[in-house]
This record gives C-alpha cells, structure tokens and sequence, in this order.
C-alpha cells in the first residue's frame, strides 16, 4: 500500500508542475498575443493613405508620417552601406584567416558582447565623436549609429554561415590553383550566400526599430530633407513623442507608426527565416 | 629539368610574361584582400575601446567635481548643478529584478512546455512565434505598457506609471529571450540521458528536475543573465511606463527612474557641463554593468557549448 501512495504522490507531483508549465506557455503567448492584438487593432485603425503621403503635423492637428519613414529608409540603407561591409569582411576574417588566434576569440567575445551592448550607450558614443564636434545633429550621425549596431549582426552570422561551408570545396578551389582571396570571393561567398544576406536582413529588421541610439544622433526634423547633414526625422523618434503627446491625431500616427515598423520587422525576419531554412533542408 | 624548360620558356614568349604579371596581381589582391579583413575584425575592437574612452572622457568633469558621492546623491537639479544617480541606479536594478523574478520561471515553463510536452505539431509554430517576437522593437513594448497596460493597472492598482509597470513590461519583453535560449540549452541535453532517466521509471518532472536541469545549469543562467543584462540596458521599453521621477521610494508603486530613461528623458535637452557630463557618467555605469553581465553570460554559454562540442 505504501509503495501505491507513493508513486501517487510522484504522479501527482509530476502533474503540477506540468499543469504550471503549460500555464506559463499560455500565460506567455498569451501576454504576447495581447500586445500582437492591440497593436494591430489601433494600428489598423490608424493607417491610411495620408499616413504615407503627407510630413508630420504640428502637435495637435492631423497629417501623415511621409518624412519619417523617408528619414529612416534613409538612415538604414547608410547604416548598411557602413555596417554590412565591415561586419562581412570582419566574420571572413574569423572564419577563414583567424585559425585558432587568440586575437580571434577576444574580437568574438567582444562582438558578442557589442551585439547585446545597451543601444543607447551606442548613441551616447556616436554623439561625442560625431555629433559634439561639428556642433549639430545630422542624418550622418544617425546612420553611423545604426551602422555599429549593424556590424556584429552580420558578423555573427557571416562567420557562422561561412564555417557551414564544406572544407572539400575550399580544398577543390586550391587544388586548381586559386589564390585565397579568389577562393573566398568566388566560391566560399557564392555557396554562402543566402545566409549572408540573412544576417543582413536580420540586421536591418534589428535597427528598423531601434529608438535610442537615434535621440541625440540624428535627432529629429519636423519637414523632409535629403540633406543628412542636418536633423533627421526617423520612425521611432516620431513614434516616442508622439506617443506622449496628449492630442488624439498625434497618439493615432504613433500607432501607425508602430505598426509599419513591426510589420517591417516581421516581414524582414520571416523572409530571413525562410532563406536560411531552404538553405539548410 | 623542368626548371630550366620553365625559363626557356619564360624567356621566349611573352605569354608566359603577362602570366608571371598575372601571377603578382593575384599576389597583391590577396594580401590586400586578407589585410581588409584583418583590419574590419579589428574595428571590433575598435568600436569598444571608444565606447568605453569616449563614456570615460566624457565623464572625467563629474567624477573630477562629485567623485564617489555621485552614486550614493539622491539630488538631481540641473539649475543648481546637483547631480547623484542613486535613484536611477535604485530604479535600474528594482525594475530588473522584477523582470527576472517574472520572466525567469515563466520562460523555463515555457521551454519546458516546448521541450518536454508539446505535441510535435505545436512544436515549430510555437518556436518560431516566440522567436519573432523577440525580433520586435523595445518601443513597441513601451508604447503598449503606456497605452494599454498603464490604464488598465490605474484602475486595478490605483497607479499605472511605476516601477512595477516598468518591471511588468521589462519581463513581457525578455520573455522570449529567456525561453528560446533556454529551449535551445534544453536540447543538448543527449536523448539517452533522458531515456535511461524515464527508462528507471521517472516521471517527466523527475527528468527535468535530477537529469535536464542538472545537465544544463550553466546554459540557463548563462541565457538569464543574456536577458539580465538585456533588461538593465533597455531604454524606450522603460521610459515610457517608469514615470520618471527622480526619487527612491520603497513603494513600487511609486513613479520611479532608471538610469537608460534619465539619459533618454534629458540629454537631447540638457546644458553643455556638468549636466551632460552627469549624464555621460551614468552611460557609463550602465555599459560597466552590463558588460560584466555580459561578460559572465557569454563565458558559462560557451563553457556549455565547448562541452556539448565535446
């Protein structure tokens, strides 16, 4: 009899803490689910034509957010044009030159470190080396903000995707003769491809809604502008005060704003998603 | 032999000439090639170094005018140039301690779920639904927890801007980070492990508990302190629930500050000087603490990995 209340008492053990278990998945979609849901309830609302026709109105009045997301394609593609390079270059170092070194692993540990590194503390570092000298905000200093977040993304998963690479391939390009640089170039890059513009897509999904880096680099601007040598109006500037504006017209575009960029970033993940795993299977 | 045949050769047409050019061209691009990408690694380097130098220069002012009793100062008055972080410091840490107390068993529920009880059909989706999420901006999560969790929390609680809200919103935001790692860290953990635990008769718990757990441990409190370290830095998510006041209350729900919301809230406004520099400082506290957190993460995530590779 002891050993059936015993094992009773395991069973019924066990069946608590799986009861807790499912309870915390759907306590935690379900929390994520909400967030999902108000999002696209007030953001669908809030959505239409003017939003991507007309620049941000004056606090208070109605208008559209056409300057900000010209703002922010704009710093992103200059984020990428400076980040993606160097992180590329920087992942092939690690994975074809860097055999064994231990300047290698100190670079990796420390790219792992910037890749979690507090964003706002980027901006703070971007602000003293391009914002306080030349004495004003600037489109430039956004971009480049972006850019050093850009570069331990793409190099994370430029190293990672080159090391999938077959050893054979590399050996069979030397084997007719190639120079290194030719091998990595013509073959290793090629057969790598679709997982180096996945880290790239994953970068841009990343700074897509980066807000604080942007604060005091690219700051903001109430009207459109090619010019990045001055304040530039981005997405998430726009959305963080207008956010914490009292006006109804002003909250409306906040949520129009966060839902282009979420829907942006989901977009930009899936797509990198699903050109890894056709890579993969 | 063929040597000489080599420089006959050479010496006779001007074919075998251009290739020898060919051949230095090739020599050069890939010297240069290869110093390209030497010289980008090391840009690594060099993005931290000025991190660090440019947060330390910029706060030489403060810590040359308060010294240590910067950190321990409650005061924060831009006119009167009075500056002490302790209540950002106090909000940084009470809001992430919340969110850890928060997300940290939910998540291992939720690998555990993912891992050890989901139909394999629930599997992928569940997976993958948590991993985007993690992909979603901070701002998103801040502007959820101003529009919809702070009315809701006003009226359930009495306050909806605090230091409690900000926690909530921090452990909603880590969530995904904490399971998708922990769910990772759970599947190295080899199948016959598990199957000579369950083929004693254990229950799944016993599994989890004696077999899982005990296999992973560094990886789990690795992927915390990645979510920890994650949480102390966060900015927007934070700045928009946490009230910003600038005190020390016992009460969590009092208005609060963090130190990623003082420097979001006031350094597109604040005075060159010692109120800049004040706010320079504590950037520089928060890299500090965050890269040990880090730091520590990074270390026991790839003692585990070294050991699965093993």
């Amino acid at each position: 009899m002891k050993d059936t209340s015993k094992y009773r008492g395991r069973a019924a053990t066990n069946s608590v803490w799986m009861a807790l278990s499912v309870a915390a998945t759907v306590l935690g979609l379900g929390m994520l689910c909400l967030i999902l849901g108000s999002l696209l309830w007030n953001g669908l609302t809030s959505l239409s034509p003017r939003v991507f026709t007309e620049m941000t109105p004056p606090p208070g009045s109605a208008g559209g957010l056409l300057n900000a997301i010209m703002g922010s394609l704009m710093m992103t593609v200059l984020g990428v044009l400076v980040g993606a390079p160097l992180g590329i270059m920087a992942g092939t170092w690690l994975a074809e030159y860097s055999a064994g070194s231990r300047l290698a692993s100190v670079v990796r540990f420390i790219n792992d470190i910037l890749l979690s590194a507090p964003s706002i503390v980027i901006g703070l570092f971007i602000y003293t080396v391009a914002v306080e000298p030349v004495g004003r905000f600037s489109g430039i200093a956004g971009g480049l903000a972006l850019g050093v977040i850009v570069i331990p993304v793409v190099l994370r998963t430029t190293e990672d995707m080159l090391r999938l690479v077959p050893t054979a391939l590399r050996e069979a390009s030397y084997a007719l003769g190639m120079t290194r640089s030719l091998v990595i170039r013509k073959v290793i890059y090629s057969a790598a491809r679709s997982g180096i513009v996945t880290g790239i897509l994953l970068a841009v999904a990343r700074i897509s809604g980066e807000t604080a880096p942007l604060l005091f680099t690219a700051l903001n601007n109430q009207f459109f502008s090619w010019d990045m040598t001055r304040p530039m109006s981005n997405l998430p500037y726009v959305i963080f005060q207008f956010a914490s504006s009292p006006y109804k017209d002003s909250q409306s575009l906040a949520w129009a704003g966060a839902i282009i960029i979420t829907m942006t970033v989901l977009v930009l993940s899936i797509t990198a998603r699903s050109l890894s795993s056709s890579r993969t299977s | 032999m063929v040597d000489l045949a080599m420089q006959a050769t050479h010496a006779e047409t001007p074919a075998a000439d251009s290739r020898l050019k060919a051949l230095s061209r090739f020599k050069l691009s890939d010297a240069v090639f290869g110093a390209l990408a030497r010289l980008s690694a090391m840009t690594v380097l060099l993005i931290l170094s000025g991190v660090i130098l440019s947060l330390i220069i910029g706060s030489l002012p403060t810590l040359r005018a308060y010294g240590f009793s910067f950190l321990t100062s409650q005061s924060w008055n831009p006119p009167l140039e009075k500056f002490g972080a302790a209540p950002s410091i106090y909000g940084t840490l009470v809001t992430s301690a919340i969110a850890m107390l928060i997300a940290v068993p939910v998540g291992i529920g939720v690998a555990i779920f993912l891992t050890e009880l989901c139909p394999p059909a629930l599997r992928r989706p569940v997976g993958i639904a948590i991993e985007l999420l993690a992909g979603i901006p901070s701002i998103i999560y801040g502007m959820w927890g101003f529009f919809v969790l702070n009315p809701f929390l006003q009226s359930v609680l009495g306050s909806g801007l605090s230091l409690f809200t900000a926690g909530l919103v921090l452990a909603i935001m880590v969530l995904p980070f904490i399971s998708s790692i922990t769910r990772d860290v759970f599947d190295t953990v080899p199948p016959m492990l598990k199957e000579s635990a369950y083929g004693l008769g254990c229950t799944r718990w016993e599994v989890i508990k004696n077999v899982i757990i005990p296999f992973t441990r560094v990886g789990i409190i690795g992927g915390v302190m990645l979510a920890l370290g994650r949480a102390l830095g966060e900015t927007m998510a934070v700045t928009f629930v946490v009230g910003n006041a600038n005190r020390i209350s016992a009460n969590l729900l009092d208005p609060g500050t963090t130190i990623s919301a003082t420097i979001a809230n006031q350094f597109g406004e604040a005075e060159p000087g010692l109120y800049t520099s004040s706010l320079m400082t504590l950037g520089l506290l928060l890299f500090l603490v965050t890269f040990v957190v880090l730091s520590c993460a990074r270390l026991m995530l790839m003692r585990l990995e070294r050991r699965a590779g093993a």
